[in-house]
């Protein structure tokens, strides 16, 4: 196999429990691993679609069963996982206040520190909304070889 | 994920090794509560077998800290912080809230 070179597209649904993170981060990381990405670049990926998950359970499904359906499609330039829920409740990103990451220790708000750094990793986070529920795009770009 | 309490005269040395993410982030602030309680606000953690950690596992640092630091009675700081944990603590702003160093020997030394 070419690392990095076929495209593929992966596909699997967990139930919506904080004890399913590392099985998730395990399958993200290993599809970032088979695009070639760096390991620093499949560390970002994995704490981002972790961050995702984990406010899709706290803020969507809010103690509700449920799954997360999780595609990873790899293109040979960007890898995309799409997040798909069937929570009743939505989360809009920006009504969450992005935190003030150059607060002192005083002025350190807890909240939003997830979507933060969901979008300080990906190169682009996309949240659409609708009554089936919520799916939440996450895309990062193949940094060029050195 | 695996937390270990080290306590010595000046301060306490908290051990994490593995994963520290939504799931297991409750144990870990459960480690920092009991000692707080027990009056202990001078904390070293080990950070050198932390493999992950998430905004979950940040938060729980961030509250310690802020609890520690509440009547200048003490002060929680990193060692051995791995690279990747690092970079996603400085994304966070993190590194002006910590004291880090580089081996364990001057951060017990620094209380």
């Amino acid at each position: 196999m070419s690392v990095g070179g076929d495209i593929f597209s992966l596909q699997r649904s967990w139930p919506a429990r904080f004890d399913f993170l590392d099985e998730i981060r395990t399958f993200v990381g290993q599809a970032a691993e088979r695009a070639g990405f760096s390991e620093q670049a499949v560390y970002a990926i994995q704490m981002a679609t972790d961050e995702a998950c984990s406010n899709v359970i706290e803020h969507a499904y809010r103690g509700e069963s449920g799954n997360i359906e999780i595609c990873v499609d790899w293109d040979g330039l960007q890898l995309t996982i799409t997040l798909q829920d069937t929570a009743r409740h939505s989360f809009d990103m920006k009504k969450i206040a992005q935190p003030d990451v150059n607060a002192p220790l005083s002025k350190r708000k807890a909240g939003g520190l997830g979507i933060y750094l969901m979008k300080k990793l990906m190169d682009e986070v996309q949240y659409l909304p609708s009554p089936q529920g919520n799916t939440l795009i996450l895309r990062k770009r193949k940094e060029k070889a050195v | 994920m695996e937390v270990n309490v080290k306590e010595y005269k000046h301060c306490v040395l908290v051990t994490i090794q593995g994963r520290v993410d939504s799931a297991t982030a409750p144990k870990l602030n459960e480690v920092f509560e009991d000692l707080l309680n027990r009056g202990r606000f001078k904390i070293v953690v080990d950070m050198s077998n932390v493999e992950y950690m998430s905004s979950a596992g940040f938060r729980v640092l961030l509250s310690a800290q802020r609890a520690c630091r509440r009547y200048h009675r003490g002060e929680v700081v990193l060692a051995l912080v791995p690279p990747r944990v690092l970079e996603a603590l400085d994304l966070a702003g993190f590194t002006k809230i910590f004291r880090r160093f580089d081996n364990l020997l001057d951060a017990i030394g620094y209380f």
